[in-house]
């Protein structure tokens, strides 16, 4: 038998050797295939398994600041206390939550939807109970935070206006970034950041949007970070340096608050630099910046004075009598009407079998320019006008800013409307009638300015140049800011002798007795001013009217029904140096409502010497910049 | 071959116990200190430096198994030559006990639980199959090796298990059944076509037992062809594993310092892909270098098998050794992409008290065949030559 056990021996040993070779390749290629992994691709894979664990986060960079001329601060970024809280750091979330409803009020239903929020997230996230705490609510809730496990207070920035509703129009608002706003850049998908949605916020936004910087994570397969690994941090947005002068753009809101509906502006008829830029009713943009509430934005949507419109360069109105310069430059630079030709006003104007009234009944009697102008004799308007035709009118009108939008750096500016012969056959399809003229001539009909448009008519005819007006020192760019200095406007190409002539006029409305703005005249020495009443009607009178009842009194009318008060002006008459333009919407007669406001603007413009040169963006102090600070470094006063 | 010395009542071929730990592969013994070290390293690591929870735990079930082999290979051969059929018996009746009480109990339970250890019948059955089948093949001459009704009843002690471990489902245990039986097979002598015979009429039978894979068996198989299809589903293991071993590169990053394995990338790092964790932490080298232990040990078995001088120790000691190399095989080439994903654990290395001691037991009987390799056994098994 034994030699049968040998043969199975050698069968076995031989089979034993075969499948060890066997085994040996295999492992062979096992060595083979780690050889493969580790050193052929192994490059690829570290760079893969650097992409698992680096998370590439962005850093919101702090939105530039926004300052007045002088460096005063009109938009900065506020530290914003959220208080979080992470559920796998708390034993219980529902009983953390009511012991921190104790402490601070987290009102109705906040509880249920944290509650809704941390249970989709992973249970480290951080999900946010109550944003905006006061310091008071944030000292309160560290002194007990050994009861509140899991809650952390976290400091962001947000937008502050620290003038609240006095900016609202010129500076506007940032909010969140809506869905359609999204254009690819990976900064508007942060949770939390805002971008200018009106006034200078919105646009100069890329300016002051600033840089993202960047942070590299080492996060887990969950997300989770671990460490950080590198820091890049980003710039900050450009300061923008408006030339507003606050103080007198305070004043100006004050000064408008008294009426139901109305706006002003005031800028330097040599730089257009804008002064002050008011409209009233106002808002708070604060509300905007971390939410506004549907009730709220109803009630600013519903208001019939539209607090949301800046009016200055949104509202249209039709000039009144303060077009009336234009007609005379018009008349005079046409060489067909002389300022020393008189024409007689017996209180209308017949035209075919319409009749044209002046405002005064029975009529000035012989008028010449300066007189027209002083006493806003509407007859001599419908006579020159007849004689010079509405496109010369329309031709000096362009010429001085109006039916053209000024091109300042606000959104959504109006250009309102000068009408042409052209232009209302092209649009209305239909051949101009004289009698529109007539009527154009008194800025009534067809004509719609702006009252940005109005001051810097008032400007250009105190200037003689073609002076338009801007909201920043500097020119501000997507790229950083660059100097205006130097920069010169054109001349308007109108004679000086014209201009003087209209310039008398406008001195004799404020200056002389009996002209139309003489009760709002300035009467300290150097600061006088001269000016342009306008009334401009928003219903038509019919001729039952005023031959019944008599033409109705403001007071006797609705609100909506009353005529607009405009006044525009400039000081001082010797070397002019300010021009103010003030609509109150329905406000009534212009040189009884609007004539005041003006005069007042113009003489704080002149006690604050509002045009002294102020600063520019390249002259701030580093500290103004708003580097990326320390965030303790701006909760100090708590 | 002189055996008239033999006289009843006393045994030649009786080794006193002394000699027997003298005579003990004290190398071996080392080799699989030495891998066992290695894991709990590992262990050590994936738990980020700590003995909580895998290390510690692991080095006392090894303390336990290694006491264990040292008694398994001190019993003489002769004792595991005749519980051969009796252990298979049992283990096939626990794999039964575990499928009736599965069902029963709505669950893929696998183990038994003792009150101190739980018994998983499948690990027995890897063991006592191979025992089994030595001692069936022992008994027949090479004549005998080639009738085919003869090979029919072994034929049906690999697949009754298999199919049962399947039913569980167990794949990887299943395969190692089925390869560990087939190893045996081959060494028996059976001829080569017979094997040609029944491995192509198994890759006639894919398309049928693919209809008896349960979904994500399939989808592991599926995933294995094509990893990119599902990233993060079930192609995540493979992929993150690769990427794991590819970025630790000649060197690796550094015990403790894997990012794929200390970040979670990595999944069941502990257990089936601790050997990417130590590909990641030590690179190539460490690779290589484990691989050459496993190696070793292997190399180890075969010299104990060919130093044997009975078949029934041979055929354990290549029949150990073979399904100690195919857990390492499966294990190693699956965490690196080249098999589908099946739950085969590194032995010695990953974490898990069953499978340690179902090796450290393998080991046992391997040593004792090395301890008692110079007796002879008749194919009988009782006596020593003599029928």
């Amino acid at each position: 038998m034994w030699h049968r056990d040998s043969d199975r021996f050698r069968l076995f040993t031989r089979r034993a050797l075969m499948l060890g070779a066997g085994k040996g390749l295999l492992l062979t290629g096992l060595a083979a295939r780690m050889y493969y992994l580790q050193v052929l691709e192994s490059d690829r894979y570290r760079t893969l398994a650097d992409e698992n664990r680096i998370s590439h986060r962005l850093l919101p960079p702090p939105r530039g600041l926004i300052t007045d001329r002088f460096g005063a601060q009109l938009a900065v970024n506020r530290q914003n206390y959220h208080i979080m809280i992470v559920r796998e750091q708390t034993p219980d979330v529902r009983r953390t939550l009511e012991i921190l409803n104790q402490i601070i009020d987290l009102g109705p239903g906040i509880i249920e939807r944290v509650e809704r929020d941390v249970a989709k997230r992973r249970s480290f996230v951080p999900v946010t109970v109550r944003d905006n705490l006061t310091w008071d609510e944030v000292a309160r809730v560290g002194v007990n935070a050994p009861d509140l496990p899991g809650l952390i207070i976290d400091a962001g920035r947000s937008r502050d206006y620290p003038e609240g509703p006095h900016l609202a129009h010129t500076l506007g608002y940032v909010a969140a970034v809506s869905e359609k706003e999204l254009n690819g850049d990976p900064l508007l998908e942060l949770p939390g950041f805002t971008i200018g949605k009106s006034g200078i916020e919105k646009v100069y936004d890329l300016a002051l949007r600033g840089k993202a910087g960047t942070s590299q994570v080492e996060v887990n397969a969950l997300g989770r970070v671990i460490r950080e690994l590198e820091r890049e941090e980003g710039e900050s947005g450009n300061t923008v340096v408006m030339t507003l002068d606050l103080e007198l753009q305070r004043y100006a809101n004050q000064r408008l608050s008294r009426q139901e509906s109305a706006s002003a502006v005031v800028m330097d008829i040599h730089n257009g630099e804008v002064l002050a830029m008011a409209s009233h009713p106002a808002y708070d943009p604060n509300a905007f910046t971390t939410g506004i509430s549907h009730r709220l934005w109803n009630s600013l949507v519903n208001n019939p004075y539209s607090p949301l419109s800046n009016k200055a360069v949104n509202g249209t109105y039709a000039p009144g009598s303060t077009f009336k310069m234009c007609v005379a430059l018009a008349g005079l630079e046409s060489g067909i009407i002389s300022a020393d030709q008189r024409f007689f006003c017996n209180g209308y104007l017949d035209l075919g079998n319409a009749r044209f009234h002046c405002w005064k009944r029975g009529g000035h009697g012989w008028v010449n320019m300066h007189n027209s102008l002083k006493h806003s004799c509407d007859v001599y308007y419908y006579e020159i006008s007849q004689k010079i035709g509405i496109d010369r009118i329309a031709a000096m009108a362009n010429k001085l800013g109006l039916g053209t939008e000024t091109g300042i750096d606000l959104p959504n500016e109006r250009s309102g409307l000068i009408p042409t012969k052209d232009w209302k056959e092209i649009q209305l399809g239909k051949r101009w009638q004289g009698g529109e003229t007539l009527i154009a001539s008194i800025g009534q009909g067809y004509v719609l300015t702006t009252p940005l448009q109005l001051c810097t008519m008032t400007a250009r005819i105190a200037s003689g140049k073609a002076v338009k007006p801007h909201l920043t020192r500097d020119h501000v760019a997507p790229d950083g800011i660059s100097s205006r200095q130097n920069e010169e406007f054109p001349d308007l190409q109108i004679s000086r002798a014209s201009l003087a002539r209209v310039r008398d006029g406008m001195n004799g409305v404020s200056n002389e007795l009996h002209g139309t703005g003489y009760r709002a005249r300035i009467d300290i020495k150097g600061m006088e001013l001269a000016g342009k009443s306008g009334t401009s009607q928003v219903r038509r009178i019919t001729m039952r009217e005023r031959q019944t009842t008599g033409v109705l009194d403001n007071d006797d009318l609705p609100w909506k029904y009353r005529d607009h008060a405009l006044f525009v002006a400039f000081a001082p008459i010797e070397n002019p140096r300010y021009a103010c333009a003030v609509v109150v919407d329905h406000g009534g007669g212009g040189s009884s409502v609007a004539a005041p406001i003006v005069r007042d603007l113009l003489i704080k413009a002149q006690e604050l010497q509002s045009a002294r040169p102020g600063i520019s963006a390249a002259d701030l102090p580093a500290s103004a910049q708003l580097r990326p600070k320390p965030p303790q470094s701006e909760e100090g006063e708590g | 071959m002189p055996f008239s010395k033999y006289r009843i009542g006393e045994d030649p071929d009786y080794v006193p116990i002394g000699r027997r730990l003298l005579l003990l592969n004290w190398t071996l013994v080392a080799l699989i200190t030495a891998l066992s070290g290695i894991g709990f390293a590992m262990l050590y690591s994936a738990a980020n430096g700590s003995l909580e929870p895998w290390a510690e735990r692991q080095m006392m079930r090894f303390g336990i198994g290694a006491a264990l082999m040292i008694i398994i290979a001190i019993t003489d051969i002769r004792i595991w030559l005749k519980l051969a059929y009796l252990s298979y018996f049992v283990a096939l009746v626990l794999l039964v006990g575990v499928e009736i009480k599965g069902d029963i109990g709505m669950g893929a339970q696998r183990w038994i639980n003792l009150g101190f250890f739980q018994l998983q019948p499948s690990e027995l059955m890897k063991i006592s199959l191979v025992l089994a089948l030595a001692r069936y093949f022992h008994g027949l001459t090479v004549e005998e090796t080639g009738r085919i009704t003869l090979l029919l009843p072994p034929l049906l002690m690999v697949l009754a298990p298999a199919a049962l471990v399947l039913r569980q489902p167990d794949l990887g245990t299943a395969l190692l059944l089925v390869a560990g039986g087939g190893v045996i097979f081959w060494l028996a002598g059976v001829r080569m076509w017979k094997f040609g015979l029944i491995l192509g009429s198994a890759l006639a039978a894919i398309p049928i037992g693919w209809q008896f894979l349960r979904d994500y068996q399939k989808n592991r198989v599926l995933t294995f062809m094509n990893p990119e299809n599902d990233p993060l589903g079930a192609g995540y293991h493979i992929t993150q594993s690769k990427i794991a071993l590819g970025s630790g590169g000649l060197f690796g990053k550094g015990f403790m310092l894997g990012s794929q394995s200390h970040l979670n990338f990595l999944p069941e790092k502990q257990t089936d892909f601790i050997f990417t964790m130590l590909g990641e932490e030590f690179g190539l080298v460490g690779g290589l270098a484990l691989l050459m232990l496993y190696a070793l040990v292997i190399t180890y078995g075969y010299v104990i098998a060919l130093r044997c001088r009975n078949q029934f120790g041979r055929m354990v000691a290549i029949g150990v050794t073979s399904t100690f190399f195919l857990y390492v095989f499966i294990n190693i080439a699956m965490v690196m992409g080249l098999i589908p994903v099946v739950g085969v654990p590194l032995p010695l290395v990953s974490y898990g008290g069953t499978v340690m001691m179902t090796i450290l037991v393998s080991f046992g009987l391997l040593m004792s065949v090395s301890i008692h390799r110079d007796i002879r056994i008749s194919r009988q098994g009782n006596d020593d030559g003599r029928q």
